[in-house]
């Protein structure tokens, strides 16, 4: 396969993989604030899924997993990872702007380190092949 | 000390099940299309990666109820570190110093996070 071709079909599901994941979570985070503590009853999980906003999180994040596995058929483990851990920071974000948590400097610090491992890895190629 | 102990059960089970995912997927080859996704009921290690997966989910919906989603969805990015030792040790990936770097710089962000 070309080599632009590929890395334009990597940025796409890489992009994919960033957002379905930051929304799919902040959805669940959102739907669960609103249930009952969760036990180790299996009745309190079925009753979270069924609530809307865990649904859509659910929904978001099957999408998110199932990109994310297309992507590692021909990108490297080591460099989708680094990819998914952006969207790791993207919820850190949504979670200072749409639910309002208090984020310490040392909290805003490790999110920044993240974010300079993840460019740092993400300037390799996707795939590097495998030792024989 | 329950979100720690629901963070490690998270930890665990990611690396468990990316593994997985990842050399199953490889042995398949590049996806084109939506084929592929039979694959999920046939091949032994996807099925595996993908209990592993649902363990994994159903601790991290009880994690977000006990702690704010911006320490929760970073913290599990210390998942990374190890799968970066494993994906070099276990899949036999070249891991480059770039990357080692980076790795290291994500696992010093979760350290600061987890303060």
């Amino acid at each position: 396969m070309p080599d632009a071709r590929l890395r334009w079909k990597t940025r796409l599901f890489a992009a994919i993989v960033v957002l379905s994941n930051a929304f799919g979570n902040f959805s669940l985070k959102w739907g669960m604030d609103r249930q009952a503590a969760l036990t180790l009853s299996p009745l309190d999980y079925i009753r979270a899924i069924l609530s809307p906003w865990v649904m859509l999180g659910i929904s978001l994040l099957i999408l998110w997993l199932l990109t994310r596995m297309a992507l590692l058929s021909w990108a490297d483990l080591s460099y989708v990872l680094p990819v998914t851990s952006l969207g790791y920071v993207a919820n850190a974000l949504m979670g200072r702007f749409f639910l309002s948590e208090q984020i310490t400097p040392q909290r805003w610090a490790g999110t920044l380190l993240i974010v300079g491992g993840t460019v740092l890895v993400g300037m390799g190629r996707p795939r590097t092949g495998t030792e024989s | 000390m329950r979100a720690w102990f629901l963070l490690g059960l998270i930890v665990a089970s990611s690396v468990a099940s990316d593994l997985l995912q990842s050399r199953e997927m490889k042995s398949h080859g590049e996806v084109r299309g939506f084929r592929w996704l039979g694959a999920l009921t046939r091949k032994a290690g996807l099925i595996l990666a993908v209990a592993f997966m649902a363990v994994s989910f159903f601790a991290f919906m009880a994690l977000v109820q006990v702690a704010d989603l911006s320490f929760a969805v970073p913290a599990s990015a210390a998942s990374l570190v190890f799968e970066t030792v494993l994906a070099r040790v276990v899949l036999k990936e070249q891991v480059d110093s770039r990357r080692w770097v980076g790795a290291c710089l994500v696992a010093s962000g979760v350290v600061l996070l987890a303060r």
